[in-house]
């Protein structure tokens, strides 16, 4: 596996005060399984001159942080009132099952990660969730079953060609 | 998706619609911030404090007096930051004011930093919104090209420089103190106040931070003048609000109303309604913070003084709908996991008291609780209210006080002794 560069990820930002949130973010988004390993947190310790406990301590604070290994694509499903009296719960069975993986797990083949996440502002097309970058929204079991499957159908013919 | 009424309101977003620059300028946009660099600062902040425009985050600190205290500090080394972390469950007006119309919020952002007398800035997104981090990147170098943002802005003396910062998915990170502490790379934990960012805000520079949809407000009172955004709204709360509607209501979306408008009639009129044979249970106003009210209590007007006095938390302006099928406990128990989830862990009192209020709704809810667990969770919200550190955690009790006020009936229901009454009632 491709190692990350994280002096080469540092150079990039050009601030006068080294900012760390954005440096965490761009080097977990650099890794292939976007997350910060114990190698990153040192290096990044080393390079910013601080020490390893306070990159943990920030790098732990945020959700959208993981100091876990996570899957090419990241599915979240919004748990908030709206979304959950939506009918969020007939979603995530729906994903747990076709994953064969709960909230918080990474699939075996390291395709899928299922996370839960805080509102995704997208309550008024609710059920709603999110895979990667796009939001989905309006959707029924039977609908996120077929996403997932066209995104490991895809998966499967970029591995092939 | 609904739309507002083709008034000329302050947004008028049009959901099909993204305004680029260039359209933004034929609109007009822009014209605002010539005219405040061509006179004295000092009367463009006249402006927006006659306006009355009030802080459209939640807090609804007037934003004119904010502005000033900026300007009338000595420290000349200032920062302007755009709170756009918007986690409010329930809230995404901010999110289509940076989709759509992102000049509207820079230009106001600009015109704000002048006034403040700041030359460096940040806009806070959170990570959940990478489509408005990618507009909002590509807008602030089409305004760099053109002159509006950066050095001499529009030919003048006036420099602003300004960044996207992302976020790391953090509700408590909208609480201003805990945001700056994330820029400055902490945990995004709240700082105690005073002082107020406005006296010791970024690297302990003043700092004017605003709510997006505040910021987008700016252009139109430098552009119109006080008395033209005066006219819309109410003598005590001027101007438009944007609400985010959804739940249980036949239209579901983004609305910008006058203030002044009755809670029924912008879930009646502009909602369309509960869903065909269903009725209103409650309406959760002011999203995961806010508060559960019964019906009765909508023909409240969405206005400050007014909502102030009924108790209603108007905050992001998330309006939330709950059909009669629909569970009071499950929803506060919705609301306090969120908080449990979010909760920093700095203070007892939100750390603890959310953890032991979800136990007892737990409780409830599997027929094991007694009258007095409910007793027991109206002494521990009344602890989150009155004794959590910041007022993210105050809030946090917002949902259950209320619901435990408006639908305690629902709570008793669940109790063991009613339990055993009913049943003895149904094999009497």
């Amino acid at each position: 596996m491709k190692n990350v560069d994280v002096q080469d990820i540092i150079n990039r930002f050009d601030n006068d005060k080294a900012l760390l949130l954005p440096f965490l973010l761009a080097v977990q988004d650099a890794h292939p399984q976007k997350y910060l390993s114990e190698k990153a947190v040192n290096e990044i310790a080393q390079t910013m001159k601080i020490s390893r406990s306070r990159v943990y301590s920030t790098a732990s604070f945020y959700s959208e942080i993981s100091l876990k290994p996570r899957g090419i694509h990241l599915v979240r499903v919004c748990a908030n009132s709206p979304c959950e009296n939506a009918g969020k719960a007939l979603l995530l069975t729906a994903i747990e099952q076709e994953l064969g993986i709960t909230v918080g797990q990474t699939t075996l083949d390291g395709l899928f990660t299922l996370e839960s996440v805080s509102c995704l502002g997208a309550c008024y097309m609710s059920p709603a969730m999110k895979i990667d970058d796009e939001i989905y929204g309006y959707l029924t079991p039977g609908e996120v079953v077929s996403i997932i499957q066209k995104l490991r159908k895809e998966y499967r013919n970029e591995q092939i060609a | 998706m609904s739309k507002s009424p083709k008034n000329d309101l302050i947004f008028n977003i049009d959901f099909d619609e993204y305004l680029d620059l260039e359209q933004y300028r034929e609109r007009g946009g822009y014209s605002a911030l010539a005219k405040a660099l061509a006179h004295d600062p000092k009367i463009s902040i006249r402006e927006i404090v006659d306006s009355g425009l009030r802080g459209r985050g939640g807090a609804a600190f007037p934003t004119g007096k904010k502005i000033e205290m900026l300007r009338n500090n000595s420290e000349t080394v200032r920062y302007i930051i755009c709170n756009a972390d918007e986690g409010e469950p329930g809230t995404f007006k901010d999110r289509f004011i940076m989709t759509h119309i992102p000049f509207q919020l820079l230009e106001g952002l600009t015109i704000a930093a002048y006034l403040a007398g700041a030359s460096k800035g940040y806009i806070y997104v959170r990570h959940e919104y990478p489509e408005a981090q990618r507009i909002l990147r590509s807008g602030i170098q089409a305004a760099i090209e053109a002159g509006l943002l950066g050095k001499n802005i529009l030919g003048s003396e006036f420099n602003l420089s300004l960044e996207l910062f992302s976020g790391a998915g953090s509700y408590l990170c909208g609480e201003e103190t805990a945001l700056l502490s994330s820029i400055e790379g902490k945990k995004g934990r709240p700082r105690l106040k005073p002082p107020y960012p406005t006296q010791a805000g970024l690297w302990g520079k003043p700092t004017l931070i605003n709510n997006v949809e505040t910021l987008a407000n700016i252009p139109k009172i430098i552009d119109k003048g006080a008395s033209w955004y005066r006219q819309i709204g109410t003598v005590d709360s001027p101007g438009t609000k944007l609400i985010s509607l959804s739940g249980d209501v036949k239209n579901r979306g983004l609305l910008e109303v006058p203030f002044g408008v009755t809670f029924a009639q912008i879930v009646n009129e502009y909602g369309g309604g509960p869903p065909i044979g269903k009725t209103i249970k409650a309406v959760n106003i002011g999203g995961a913070s806010g508060v559960h009210v019964p019906p009765e209590m909508l023909n409240t007007a969405l206005e400050y003084k007014a909502c102030a006095q009924a108790g209603i938390t108007i905050g992001s302006g998330a309006i939330f709908v709950l059909d009669n099928t629909r569970s009071i406990l499950t929803n506060v128990q919705n609301r306090v996991r969120f908080f449990l989830h979010e909760s920093c862990g700095k203070c007892t009192p939100c750390r603890e008291g959310l953890r032991q209020a979800n136990n007892i709704i737990d409780k409830l809810l599997r027929g094991e609780a007694g009258v007095k667990d409910v007793d027991t969770l109206e002494r521990y919200t009344r602890a989150i209210v009155n004794a959590s550190f910041c007022g993210l955690g105050q809030a946090a009790g917002n949902s259950l006080s209320s619901s435990l006020t408006y639908y305690r009936e629902e709570y008793l229901a669940y109790c063991r002794e009613n339990r055993e009454l009913n049943s003895k009632e149904e094999t009497a």
